[in-house]
């Protein structure tokens, strides 16, 4: 039996995470991932995880024994944030390479300088080559959701890519809301023991992490390419999978009122509830709305996101990060991928209130777009003194 | 001493002729046996035994990168206890810039959360995999890449490091020193670091003909003198107590293992004797 409870995006993880039973749990604490790593720390000491917990001393080596322990074919969990995702960039590529299939909590955070705690989405956008699969959830609910499924997704013998379960911190992480949490048997029906297929063993002994000349090496990133793209439907498989057993629909990308929509948004993360509100009131009203949220920035599902948005007049794409100089990352590769006419909006950096009002106000500008507005737009962006 | 025949690093490996290291992780093995898995930093061991589609490795090996294998090795080890292969002994391998300088806090974790490993560190004294630049390893007076004699240097003016010591600081219960050169020293050291409980760490001294600039039929008699002058010292810390595991019947001058070596070869007799000094002092304070 599933059971409602009250919790937060971290609870959410680390729920996820306890069901999903991996057996080696490297973590580092940051703000405002610490919380998943206390959770999973008490039901280790409680004896309801059976994994062991290392207490690392840095997120590099909370991913480099990530690392090892897949290396060693185990399971894998660790979280982090920000500055800690940053630190672990090297072996992000790494644990990419060798085709380990860790899942990973990481809390939404800017990045510094100057220092910010607060949330946008910086941090995993600035990771988007290493080869790991990004799942943005918009609440808790999909937290849970997410890494339950993220494991059968990357432990798939045609991925075998490591998955990024990101939660805006602070708005997600530390704010409690109802989350449906799945029984143990459910977990255990939808989810397999995970079967490495290369791995230490004495009885076979094997070399991982080999170092490779010209030969070798365009082949080795060319087959990454391959098991990105295909994890496309992969993820579409499992979701089903997933809504059969736990009667939740996902799909790598959300259409809320897009079909007859003349202005879609297109967002990911916390701030897509916002804007379901926002719509819901601009329809009172009349106004053809509607909001694309991408669920999987990698893989990149631009045949769903064109698919969903073609019909529109004009798109909005809202980035809760920047790449100086040209803009938002997703606004730019929606660009890139599709002939659409949209503009683009750098928003809630470093935790910088996004307001239904503004929401309003970025539909008005797609709506009526001048030289000005046609291109990158700041929102919420105090005026010079 | 009954030496295992069974070998675990094949031969054909692109190791320069005379490689120290690579008799070290070959001793270092035969004594571990089969079930043992092996966790290298990036450095020269990781090139040279992993060409791919090649391997040199007849046990389970993985290599992540460079400042990391103290982190790698592990979650390697927790992962075996999770699936019950307590039996398993994990090794791992380093240089000494992936132990003493970019690894130190990856290895300082490792030690002092209790991991039940073994750490070598193959330690020839230089950044050889990148050609020679100096570490924290590297002693006083040696002229490498980065830290050249010319008209106004005499070469690293800088003490090595002592990562033995600092291993010891952190209260594991074995640390040892070795060099290639006194084999069954070094391996006696290995099977001890095997049943010990808990992390081991052993300082492994060896020669790098190309980096330290030496003929390559030299590289034992290399690491004799290092240890025969007081340069390298042989012992062990076990549970806390101190011991010399080898003492030179008569010491010899340092100048016959400096006058070796190329990377020497330009020190004066005012640098030369700073050495022997401190050689001195160390080796008074140990009785050798």
């Amino acid at each position: 039996m599933s059971m409602i409870k009250v919790i937060s995006a971290n609870r959410a993880i680390a729920e996820a995470v306890k069901m999903c039973k991996p057996e080696v749990v490297p973590v580092f604490p940051i703000t405002p991932q610490t919380t998943i790593s206390e959770y999973l720390a008490q039901f280790v000491a409680d004896g309801d995880l059976r994994a062991e917990y290392i207490m690392v001393e840095s997120e590099h080596s909370s991913i480099s024994a990530a690392v090892g322990a897949s290396g060693a074919g185990v399971r894998t969990f660790t979280a982090t944030s920000s500055q800690g995702l940053a630190l672990m960039h090297e072996i992000l590529f790494v644990a990419a390479g060798m085709r380990t299939p860790i899942v990973m909590g990481n809390a939404n955070r800017a990045l510094s300088a100057p220092l910010s705690i607060w949330n946008d989405q910086q941090d995993s956008i600035s990771e988007r080559d290493t080869g790991w699969m990004q799942f943005f959830a918009e609440n808790a609910q999909e937290a849970l959701d997410f890494v339950i499924q993220a494991y059968k997704i990357s432990e798939d013998h045609e991925v075998l890519l490591p998955s990024m379960v990101c939660v805006d911190g602070f708005i997600l992480t530390h704010t409690v809301e109802p989350v449906d949490i799945p029984s143990q048997e459910d977990v255990d029906k939808f989810l397999p023991p995970y079967e490495p297929i290369s791995y230490l063993d004495p009885k076979d002994p094997m070399s991982l992490g080999t170092f490779t000349d010209p030969d070798y090496y365009m082949e080795a990133r060319h087959d990454m390419e391959v098991a990105m793209e295909g994890a496309k439907d992969i993820i579409r498989r499992v979701n089903k999978e997933f809504e059969e057993v736990f009667g939740r629909k996902y799909d790598l990308v959300e259409k809320y009122k897009t079909e007859d929509a003349e202005i879609i948004l297109i967002a990911m993360g916390s701030i897509c509830g916002t804007i379901k509100t926002v719509i819901d009131r601009l329809r009172e009203k009349g106004e053809k709305v509607g909001l694309l949220k991408v669920i999987s920035y990698r893989p990149f599902p631009q045949e769903d996101i064109y698919e969903a948005v073609k019909g529109a007049r004009r798109i909005a794409v809202l980035d809760k990060n920047i790449s100086f100089g040209i803009g938002g990352v997703l606004f730019n590769e929606i660009k890139a991928k599709m002939d659409v006419d949209a503009s683009g909006f750098i928003l809630g950096l470093g935790g910088r209130e996004v307001s239904p009002d503004d929401i309003i106000g970025i539909v008005e500008k797609t709506r009526n777009p001048t030289t000005e507005t046609n291109q990158i737009n700041w929102i919420g962006l105090k005026e010079e003194e | 001493m009954d030496i295992p025949e069974k070998e675990f690093l094949a031969p054909g490996h692109r190791a320069c002729a005379g490689c120290g290291a690579t008799i070290g992780v070959r001793l270092a093995l035969k004594m571990l046996g089969e079930n043992t898995v092996a966790v290298s930093a990036t450095g020269c061991l990781e090139v040279i035994t992993t060409p791919y589609p090649e391997t040199s490795w007849k046990i389970p090996w993985i290599h992540v990168a460079f400042e990391n294998a103290g982190a790698v090795a592990s979650g390697v080890e927790r992962a075996l206890k999770a699936q019950g292969k307590d039996d398993v002994t994990v090794v791992a391998f380093a240089g000494d810039g992936g132990t003493a300088d970019i690894g130190l806090q990856s290895l300082s974790g490792a030690m002092e959360r209790g991991h039940n490993l073994i750490y070598i560190c193959y330690d020839n004294e230089a950044y050889m995999n990148t050609g020679v630049q100096r570490s924290g390893a590297t002693p006083y007076g040696a002229s490498t890449t980065t830290s050249p004699h010319g008209k106004e240097s005499f070469g690293e003016n800088k003490p090595k490091k002592n990562i033995p010591m600092i291993m010891a600081a952190h209260g594991v219960p074995y640390v040892a020193t070795a060099s290639i050169s006194y084999p069954e020293d070094f391996m006696k050291k290995v099977q001890k670091a095997k049943e010990i409980e808990g992390p081991a760490y052993i300082h492994l001294h060896q020669p790098c003909t190309t980096g330290w600039g030496y003929d390559p039929s030299k590289t034992i008699e290399l690491g004799r003198l290092a240890v025969e002058t007081g340069s390298w010292l042989l012992y062990e810390i076990e549970e806390g107590e101190f011991k010399i595991t080898y003492r030179p019947l008569e010491r010899k001058p340092v100048n016959v293992y400096l006058e070796a070596q190329k990377r020497f070869k330009h020190l004066a007799d005012e640098e030369k004797e700073k050495i022997q000094n401190y050689v001195d002092q160390v080796c008074a304070e140990l009785k050798i």
